[in-house]
């Protein structure tokens, strides 16, 4: 298994080279002069000269090339000259804020979409399936921050059922001690239950707006795929051989229909990870995405490149990680490994 | 069968509910198995004997319903029993083998375990005694090192043993009724001999009654007690498989014994009699392409082929888990698909290229083709060395206008997008001559008419063809461009024996028309007879024996020609 492991990565050198390369060059390509942005409106030339010369703005590109992955090496992303920090400092803070969203917002997603999809293809063009439909088409069409408002408005401010969406833990909560940086894990292992539900009813609504938009495409792989497998000549024998419906079903087909979900799961979840930036900003959720969007109306470099460089680290990471849950699931990949 | 048969089925209609409406896919048929009684339903495709079989275990897809009549399975009434009722009987009472066996296993759970939930379902074993159980089933259907193969995928084993495995799982419970729907269609012939001669066995042993769904008469006859003829969801004729196969009293009944091949017999014979007639005494239509007729005697052969061979790299050997941390065996030498074979093509020859999956006769139609690249070896097409045109390259080349072949399935050899017309001008357009409109659908109307494919169809597409048509335009395309060679890759495998017997015939009359040599693939050595001036019969990658098909066939040398042969089915003499 670690032999394979190490295969595998070693095919993704090039492509995360390819990303430090161009993450690079498309932050420089950028319009916007970072030294006058910082220099402020007032500042006279020399000032603007003086900040881009402290910067290192005033290097040929090579030689800003090489001494930004000389730093990366060290593992120094840079400083961000929004927040003052170092870069890797602010990703460790914010990293986990917004991936433990988009996990809970992929599991709620994955608890309604799987038997969603597999009731949809079992019982073929019954109400179930017509549910499926609309709920799949109504998920995708509403935008993000659309539900995410509606959420807000029916729940915290019609019913009161939910906290203000102000963020990951309200005031009155301390953070717990970080082991994780997951706020409902580092709960749980300082035993402090309160914080727990806190930090639990906190991440709920915006969870449950990933949750929604992901529905689609998990539901719609669910259904045709496990159509498929229903429609194979094994399923027939194991129907055949008086199965009961729920091995045939379950046992049978779902594990084999498991494959092409197994896919698009990594996907939704790599595409929300970057991409829940506005959901982030209507629950005020300290993530990586409103983060990246800031430093980038800022020309603030050096986020920019640390949030790339994670994101495509992180995508190579969970491919890797569908390819050996492939591997689990089915016998013949694991020959080609 | 003085006793109240096990199966008895009733004036039983099947119906389908289409997006036409409805269709009865079995029309008011009676079926009787006795206990102990070998049965076979035989037809051809869209007969209804699988329907059939899937209306007695109730396992017809959704659209599909029993409209009327009964089955009764030693007294209970299967049509209105409940899906309990029935999910008991179903591997228990009744059970099913299917045609390809690779498909009918789950390809991700190791076959053990699949014969495991079988055996636990009908309550035959406890989780602790099910491995135990499960082996013992593998061993009943003589699989070697049984307690290794229950961990074994079905990707890993072969055909033959994946229709054993198929055959544990449906024995495991000790059923008294065995339904083997096509068990053997897509296996090799031994392969064939050796999974009847087991099931028969088996069944035998026990006690236990079958029937056997087949579409093949000579495997009924050689197998059966008794036959059961459907044609178009009715049953034409039932008798003993003796009566059926020296007295056939049905027309439609004599029209399949008359095409089934067998020895003693030309390819006219095939076509029933009133057919036969009208091809012989139609006067050859004058084809405007037709070349002087070829003489084989004293020019040089077309096709000469010298020490062939194709080489593929192996895999590394080793675990999966000594794979894994790359410590697996490095390179084994290459594994030899052909290894140096010789053979000539006369023109105006057919040469038989047989032998069982995986002996390489497809690998060599390939190279031949110059679809392929061979690894050494010379092709010498015409007094040319074609062998040393890329494969890659071998499109662009003037030789590839005189090298044809015909694809194996008629329908997957076809773009589903274009019409039959556009299919069989294609290689026109890319290679030939004729150019403008008019003139390609003259051309293709022309060739058309030689493949006796109605005009009317050429602007059809594939899904509106039947298969007959389908292998038609295949053939047609193969031969717009009037090649010298054709090379036929089991040509008529997938095809109904009716369909079979007009489409050999008609091979054969285009050959003699057109002056070309075929290369005929095929694994049916009843067909080859019938079409081969010669045969080659190969052998892991080698030829095992060459001679004219007569010598071959009929008084062969080597033993595993003898070995071929006897394995075909042969019906009660």
């Amino acid at each position: 298994m670690l032999g394979m492991i190490a295969a595998r990565l070693k095919t993704t050198i090039p492509s995360v080279i390819g990303v430090i390369i161009v993450t690079f060059l498309l932050t420089r390509v950028l319009p916007g002069d970072t030294a006058a942005y910082f220099a402020g409106p007032a500042a006279s030339n020399e000032a603007i000269a003086d900040i881009r010369s402290k910067l290192g703005l005033d290097q040929p590109l090579p030689v800003q090339f090489v001494s930004y992955v000389v730093a990366l090496v060290r593992g120094d992303l840079g400083t961000s000259l929004t927040t003052g920090q170092p870069v890797t400092a602010d990703l460790a803070q914010r990293l986990p804020a917004s991936a433990e969203l988009t996990l809970v917002g992929l599991l709620i997603s994955m608890a309604i979409a799987l038997p969603l999809g597999v009731l949809a293809a079992v019982r073929q063009g019954s109400w179930i399936d017509h549910l499926c439909r609309i709920v799949a088409t109504a998920g995708v069409s509403l935008p993000v921050f659309f539900t995410g408002l509606l959420l807000v408005y029916v729940f915290y401010f019609i019913l009161g059922w939910a906290p203000a969406p102000l963020g990951r833990l309200d005031v009155f909560f301390s953070e717990p001690p970080r082991v994780t940086g997951f706020l409902l894990i580092d709960s749980l292992i300082a035993r402090d239950l309160g914080t727990f539900s806190a930090a639990l009813s906190q991440i709920l609504l915006p969870a449950l707006t990933l949750a929604i938009f992901s529905l689609a495409p998990i539901t719609r792989m669910t259904r045709a795929s496990m159509l498929a497998v229903l429609g194979a000549d094994f399923v027939r024998t194991a129907r055949a051989s008086g199965l009961s419906t729920r091995k045939v079903i379950g046992t049978y087909a779902f594990r084999n229909a498991m494959l092409p979900v197994v896919t698009t799961l990594g996907m939704v979840f790599s595409f929300l990870l970057g991409a829940n930036v506005l959901v982030e900003k209507v629950f005020a959720w300290p993530g990586v995405g409103s983060y990246a969007v800031e430093a980038l109306l800022a020309s603030d470099y050096a986020p920019i490149q640390g949030f790339v460089l994670t994101m495509a680290i992180l995508y190579v990471a969970l491919n890797l990680l569908i390819d050996i849950l492939y591997g689990v699931i089915d016998p013949r990949v694991r020959l080609e490994g | 069968m003085a006793a109240a048969p096990l199966l008895d089925i009733r004036n039983l209609t099947v119906e389908f509910a289409t997006r036409r409406g409805t269709v009865q896919a079995v029309k008011a048929i009676d079926v009787s198995v006795g206990k102990g009684e070998t049965v076979a339903i035989v037809g051809e495709s869209g007969s209804g004997k699988s329907v059939t079989s899937y209306a007695v275990v109730r396992i017809l897809d959704r659209a599909g319903r029993v409209a009327e009549g009964s089955i009764a399975f030693s007294g209970i009434d299967l049509v209105s029993a409940t899906e309990a009722q029935m999910r008991d009987l179903r591997g228990r009472e009744i059970s099913m083998i299917f045609q390809n066996p690779r498909a009918a296993l789950n390809p991700i759970r190791k076959v053990g375990k699949q014969i495991e939930d079988v055996l636990v379902q009908h309550v035959q074993a406890t989780r602790a005694t099910a491995r135990e159980k499960a082996i013992e089933a593998l061993e009943k259907v003589r699989i070697a090192r049984p307690a290794e193969r229950y961990d074994a995928y079905p990707f890993e084993l072969s055909g033959g043993m994946c229709q054993r495995i198929v055959i544990a799982l449906a024995l495991a419970c000790q059923p008294q009724l065995l339904i083997a729907d096509e068990p053997t269609t897509g296996l090799d012939v031994t392969t064939q001999k050796a999974v009847m001669d087991l099931i028969v066995e088996l069944t035998r042993e026990r006690g236990m009654s079958t029937i056997l769904i087949t579409h093949d008469l000579g495997l009924a006859a050689a197998y059966c007690d008794k036959v059961v003829v459907m044609e178009k969801g009715r049953v034409v004729e039932t008798a003993s498989a003796a009566e059926i196969f020296h007295n056939p009293q049905h027309p439609y009944t004599r029209k399949l014994m008359k095409a089934t091949p067998r020895v003693g017999m030309s390819l006219r014979d095939l076509l029933p009699e009133d057919q036969a007639k009208k091809t012989t005494s139609t006067p050859p239509v004058e084809a405007a392409s037709a070349k002087p007729p070829a003489t084989s005697a004293g020019r040089a052969p077309l096709l000469v082929v010298e020490n062939l061979v194709k080489e593929y790299p192996r895999p590394a050997k080793g675990s999966f888990l000594a794979k894994l941390t790359g410590q697996a065996e490095p390179d084994q030498p290459a594994f030899r698909a052909v290894d140096g074979i010789g053979f000539e093509v006369r023109r105006g020859e057919t040469l038989g290229l047989v032998g069982e999956s995986g002996c390489g006769k497809s690998t060599t139609s390939m190279m031949v083709n110059r679809l392929l690249d061979s690894t050494s070896g010379r092709i010498v097409f015409d007094g040319q060395d074609i062998g040393s045109i890329p494969a890659k390259q071998f499109a662009a080349s003037p030789f590839r206008r005189r090298i044809q072949m015909v694809f194996q399935d008629p329908t997957d050899s076809l773009n589903p997008r274009f019409t039959a017309e556009r299919a069989i001008i294609d290689p026109i357009l890319r290679m030939g001559q004729v150019r403008g409109r008019a003139a390609l659908r003259a051309r293709c109307e022309e060739l058309a008419q030689l493949v006796g494919l109605p005009v009317e169809l050429i602007d059809r597409f594939p899904h509106q063809l039947s298969g007959g048509q389908k292998a038609r335009v295949g053939i047609a395309r193969a031969i717009a461009l009037d090649p010298d060679l054709v090379i036929l890759d089991e040509p008529t495998a997938a095809l109904d024996v009716s369909v079979q017997a007009v489409v050999l015939n008609l091979l054969e009359e285009l050959k003699q028309r057109l002056g070309m040599s075929y290369v005929f693939v095929s694994h049916d050595l009843n067909v080859v007879r019938l079409l081969c001036d010669r045969v080659i019969v190969m052998r892991t990658g080698q030829i095992v024996e060459q001679g004219t098909a007569e010598e071959v066939l009929g008084a062969p040398r080597a033993e595993y020609t003898k070995e071929l042969l006897t394995a075909i089915p042969h019906p009660p003499s």
